[in-house]
């Protein structure tokens, strides 16, 4: 019995151990498309994230509509013909570090990694794999990543008359700084 | 001790329920609460005739050509209408998310009109929950057509008509939209002393998607002032048609019974009648440039 009880305060220590999980509010994730004759590009800064070390999970949540645009016309057609934005308001991803042993936490220092979980845009979920880095630095993490998205596999549907200015591939880039969550 | 366990366990089960928890769970506890504005009530700063509770955003130029052509039932030799066009050219430009402008140029009593619109409230929904966008749209008009009697002291202010409106509209879903717009018209001089000065009306339009870039468009003004007693017969306006949007433009086709393109003459000028089959056949077409960028939030 005692030994249960002993067993039990040595599992909640541990539970309540250093900051395992690390937050943002303000991520960035963007998305570039280049054709001859139209560059589209989309930013939010207002992506929420949290990574967690001792897992190497990672989910990320964008609200549709917080994509901005350099054209207002573009963010209009963006949230009402193509992403639908109040049929679906987020998108998010839910993924994990793969070659987590590979990062230490506890010394700053830049790393490779690589991503791998599933995407969900318009309800369309993808699985997908993104290299990327992982920067340790004192009081945080940066995490970056740049790949590539093909608007079809989301069931995006773009019309022909349209397609020669919309490239079959995004450039997707996320820049994320993480702060750690106080007790967690 | 088995207390001991006991509490120590009822400690244990929500941090191991939470341990276990998805991510995202927590991820949605600390997602910052978010306002979600209604865009796009209509495609286009007009329902059809009159104004839609859209707005041009900052630094964005809408080069508005319309025309409304003759009416139908004046039969095939004047091709059921398309022989006279009637043109309307505008020149609009949005200043502030708020505020957009406009100036233009109609056929109709060659008449010169300018207008401002102004943003009071914003359809929300989340956090912050507002049931209805609200706009107000003020306009002067200044016809130039020579006057009917040249011999009497004309003033200059003889030419100016003014309108306002409130405009309310509601984005009840996607694909539906609706607006009310009690209207003011006054007009500084009116043909005769049956036609009163001031004139009040009420517009009710809408907007159904039938597809994403397709939509069926209906407006009415109802005018409140007895029409029996006026110089000459007039009726409520109605427009029925469709806004077509491609890229950069907007298209909007549609029937009505008035000529005019601005409120004053629609509102309180309209000699057609749907019954009559005095019915024109009308267009707008809207193409917008981006003057002005707009600014983003840095990246902190």
């Amino acid at each position: 019995m005692k030994r249960l009880t002993i067993f039990i305060c040595l599992l909640s220590i541990g539970l309540a151990g250093n900051a395992q999980k690390y937050l943002t509010k303000n991520g960035f994730i963007g998305f570039f498309s280049h054709t001859p004759m139209e560059d589209i590009k989309g930013d939010n800064n207002q992506v929420a994230a949290i990574l967690d070390i001792s897992t190497g999970e990672m989910v990320f949540q964008a609200l549709v509509k917080s994509f901005h645009f350099d054209r207002a016309l573009m963010e209009e057609h963006f949230n009402e013909n193509y992403m639908e934005s109040d049929k679906f308001p987020k998108s998010s991803f839910k993924g994990k570090i793969t070659n987590l042993s590979s990062v230490n936490f506890s010394k700053n220092g830049t790393y490779d990694v690589t991503v791998e979980g599933d995407l969900t845009i318009r309800d369309v979920t993808n699985k997908i794999t993104a290299k990327g880095t992982i920067e340790v630095i004192t009081g945080g993490i940066n995490a970056s990543s740049k790949f590539n998205l093909s608007p079809e596999d989301y069931k995006i549907n773009i019309p022909g008359v349209v397609r020669e200015k919309i490239n079959k591939n995004m450039e997707v880039t996320v820049t994320m700084k993480y702060e750690p969550i106080a007790g967690k | 001790m088995r207390r001991l366990i006991l509490a120590l366990l009822v400690f244990l089960i929500p941090a191991g329920i939470f341990a276990q928890d998805d991510l995202m769970n927590l991820l949605n506890e600390n997602a910052p609460k978010e306002i979600n504005y209604a865009t796009a009530t209509f495609k286009s700063t007009r329902i059809l005739n009159g104004h839609s509770i859209e707005k041009m955003p900052p630094g964005q130029l809408d080069f508005r050509i319309s025309h409304r052509f003759g009416t139908i039932n004046s039969g095939a030799y004047n091709f059921f209408g398309l022989d006279q066009s009637n043109v309307h050219f505008s020149l609009e430009y949005g200043i502030f998310k708020w505020m957009m402008i406009g100036v233009g140029r109609g056929t109709y009593e060659k008449t010169f009109d300018g207008f401002a619109k102004f943003s009071i409230l914003r359809q929300s929904s989340g956090e912050k929950v507002i049931p209805v966008s609200v706009s107000v749209l003020s306009s002067a008009a200044l016809k130039t057509v020579k006057w009917a009697d040249q011999t009497r002291t004309n003033y200059f202010t003889s030419r100016l008509s003014y309108v306002g409106q409130i405009l309310i509209a509601k984005k009840i879903n996607q694909s539906f939209s609706v607006q009310l717009t009690p209207s003011y018209v006054h007009r500084n001089l009116v043909a005769t002393e049956l036609d009163p000065n001031d004139l009040y009306a009420i517009g009710a339009g809408g907007r159904m998607k039938l597809s994403k870039r397709i939509s069926l468009n209906a407006e009415y003004y109802y005018l409140a002032n007895p029409k029996t007693y006026m110089s000459q017969k007039v009726y409520n306006p109605l427009s029925l048609g469709v806004d077509i949007e491609t890229g950069g433009h907007v298209f909007q086709l549609f029937f009505t019974n008035s000529l005019a393109m601005i409120e004053k003459g629609f509102i309180g000028e309209t000699t057609g009648s749907w019954k009559k089959g005095d019915i024109h056949f009308g267009f707008n077409i809207s193409r917008v440039f981006t003057l002005k960028k707009e600014k983003k939030p840095e990246i902190k």
